[in-house]
């Protein structure tokens, strides 16, 4: 295992391997009410996948099963080789490749920000103590608030907290990272920073999968847009033929009513 | 970024003091005891209640008081006919009162138990002494603590459980109690929220029933029906029989004190320990309890208190606890009629307790919550 950031981030380019994510006909119910229907999704090694779509379209849900966080109940979901079953091995092997970063940070308010880094290295990987924490602040740098390793959460603002729950993220060591509206619950001055940080990851060659409402870093840095509505992906492509010629109705409507709010 | 700025930074206009009208004691108490003719009214009855019933207990419980009678003639405190206290009654029966009846000779040893639990206490309630080596600390003590008070070794001569009684039995049953009732009603707050259905219909069960009887029963049941059903010559002793009812009781209650900090708790921590790939123990020793407890700490030390008073009703089964044994000291002939002495001084000691416990507390949330906003 690699011990810097930088060294993490140029083992990720790896043309040759497997899909990181293989969604097959995945279907998944919250009572009687169907929010993902036959969801096929290919993520390729590498790639970065914006999802859109408008609100209860089921994106966030989609991300969510990923990780396992949300169960589906049809279909197959395959991560970095790994079915997604109930076997609990598995899900912890996902788990432990897979990164997510939430739209309300959730970092933990108990620990320090240096804490909130190094805990899942420490109990998860087994990481000794002083390599997590210079792995840790290997990353905070990357994300630009080493100085803020000693606070806790509560004393940053919104970006800083989302920027450490990046890094977080990045301290497992991830092969995929999963975004699920990261800047949603940030004031506008602090959404640029967060951006800014994932451009920076997307730069590194990292998969990602990004639920966003954020059209321009769509345009900056996804390979491909998926539109999604009322639980089915309703069209996807690169974002140029997503955004310029949008071919269904639905995707014309959507683009209209978010561009109109910008 | 930190590095962009666009342009001098503008002066914030200086910050100026409050008007000095609005504070101060002077400004306090304009505000809250003389704001209009009606609360003006209000506060100067109240004075005056309060100070002639000051005045009245100073008289009472100093001026007038007896300290100390020759013999047990305790003529000269009846003589006073109620305008003095008695408290006679506590330097003749401090003893009894504390260490019941306990051998006369051997009461340094439930004295040397008091300070070991009363620094116990204090011990545990540093945070620098937080630590694995804080649990080996209990262990020991309360060890000693046990060899103390049954003694039989080192040239102690043994006393039977029967014959303690006082203070330390207050404290063990309490100690004992929350120490053990505290992990047990987590477990059972946890279980009640498992995913297994056997186990959370067990804990759901456990918590009723017991929440669905008063403690006295319970006791009654621990003493009583408890033993007809052991097999015959086999005795466990009765002390710990009352133990370990008040242990189950106090779990259910605290179990559900415990499950509000659960419940509290925003579902985004469990997600984002579960996305980290943290085990269910591991996600629950280092996020979820860290957090919920610190939640629900003014209920927790709440039912803490009630527990340490409720301690008190064992004495419906005859064990001789600290309230037990201050009733029974003024069975006494000599004695008889001054019971208001006894009951203020049986007061201040649990009042010391549950105040040390109280303070601690508030100190204790401040310093956990004062990084969070």
């Amino acid at each position: 295992m690699s011990a810097t950031a930088e060294a993490h981030l140029a083992s990720l380019a790896r043309p040759d391997a497997p899909p990181a994510i293989v969604m097959d006909k995945v279907n998944k119910w919250f009572g009687s009410l169907h929010v993902l229907r036959d969801v096929t999704l290919n993520v390729g090694n590498g790639e970065r996948v914006v999802i859109c779509g408008p609100s209860g379209s089921g994106k966030s849900t989609l991300i969510r099963c990923i990780n396992r966080l949300e169960q589906h109940q049809e279909g197959r979901i395959i991560v970095e080789g790994n079915e997604l079953t109930d076997d609990l091995r598995s899900l912890d092997a996902i788990r432990r490749e897979v990164g997510m970063v939430f739209q309300s940070f959730n970092l933990f308010p108990h620990l320090t920000i240096l804490e909130n880094c190094t805990l899942a290295p420490i109990w998860v990987r087994k990481t000794p103590k002083a390599e997590a924490e210079a792995l840790a602040m290997s990353y905070l740098e990357r994300v630009k608030i080493p100085e803020q390793a000693k606070k806790y959460p509560g004393q940053l603002s919104g970006g800083q907290q989302q920027r450490v729950a990046i890094a977080r993220a990045l301290c497992m060591q991830p092969k995929i990272m999963l975004f699920d509206e990261p800047t949603s619950a940030l004031d506008p001055e602090m959404i640029k920073e967060v951006l800014d940080t994932m451009v920076g990851l997307a730069d590194s060659g990292m998969t990602m999968v990004c639920v966003t409402h954020e059209m321009g870093f769509a345009r900056q840095v996804a390979d491909r847009v998926v539109f999604m509505d009322r639980g089915e992906i309703v069209e996807s492509g690169t974002p140029t033929e997503m955004f310029e010629t949008p071919k269904t109705d639905r995707l014309r409507l959507f683009l209209s009513q978010i561009l109109r709010g910008h | 970024m930190s590095d962009i700025t666009a342009g001098p930074v503008p002066t914030p206009t200086a910050s100026r003091r409050a008007p000095i009208s609005t504070t101060g004691p002077w400004a306090w108490a304009r505000a809250n005891l003389f704001s209009g003719w009606a609360s003006t009214a209000v506060t100067l009855l109240l004075a005056y209640f309060i100070i002639t019933w000051a005045l009245g207990f100073i008289d009472w419980a100093f001026v007038n008081a007896i300290w100390s009678v020759p013999n047990n003639q305790t003529q000269a405190c009846r003589d006073l006919k109620g305008v003095g206290a008695c408290w006679a009654v506590i330097t003749e029966k401090h003893r009894f009162i504390l260490f019941g009846t306990y051998p006369y000779e051997e009461q340094w040893r439930p004295l040397l138990v008091c300070l070991l639990f009363i620094g116990l206490y204090i011990v545990s309630a540093m945070r620098r002494f937080w630590r694995a080596e804080l649990g080996l600390i209990w262990i020991v003590t309360l060890a000693v603590i046990g060899v103390l008070m049954w003694g039989g070794v080192l040239s102690m001569s043994f006393v039977p459980q029967e014959r303690w009684g006082g203070l330390p039995i207050t404290l063990i049953l309490s100690t004992f109690g929350i120490a053990f009732a505290f992990p047990l009603s987590i477990l059972v707050a946890l279980g009640r929220r498992s995913k297994m259905p056997a186990i959370k219909m067990i804990c759901i069960v456990y918590v009723e029933l017991i929440r669905g009887v008063p403690l006295i029963s319970l006791l009654f049941m621990a003493s009583v029906m408890f033993p007809l059903f052991l097999p015959d010559g086999m005795n466990i002793d009765k002390l710990l029989r009352a133990q370990v009812a008040i242990i189950l009781f106090a779990a259910a209650y605290l179990a559900e004190v415990v499950r509000a900090g659960l419940q509290a708790l925003p579902k985004g921590q469990y997600e984002a320990a579960d996305a980290m790939g943290l085990s269910y123990w591991q996600k629950t020793g280092l996020i979820v309890l860290p957090q919920a407890l610190r939640t629900v700490i003014p209920p927790l030390v709440n039912t803490f208190i009630g527990f340490f008073k409720d301690t008190s009703l064992v004495l419906i089964i005859g064990i001789f606890d600290l309230l037990t044994a201050g009733k029974t000291a003024i069975v006494e002939p000599a004695w008889q009629g001054f019971g208001v002495e006894v009951y203020i001084f049986i007061a201040l000691i649990y009042f010391c307790f549950c105040f040390a416990m109280s303070r601690y507390s508030q100190s204790l949330e401040a310093t956990l919550n004062n990084r969070r906003r």
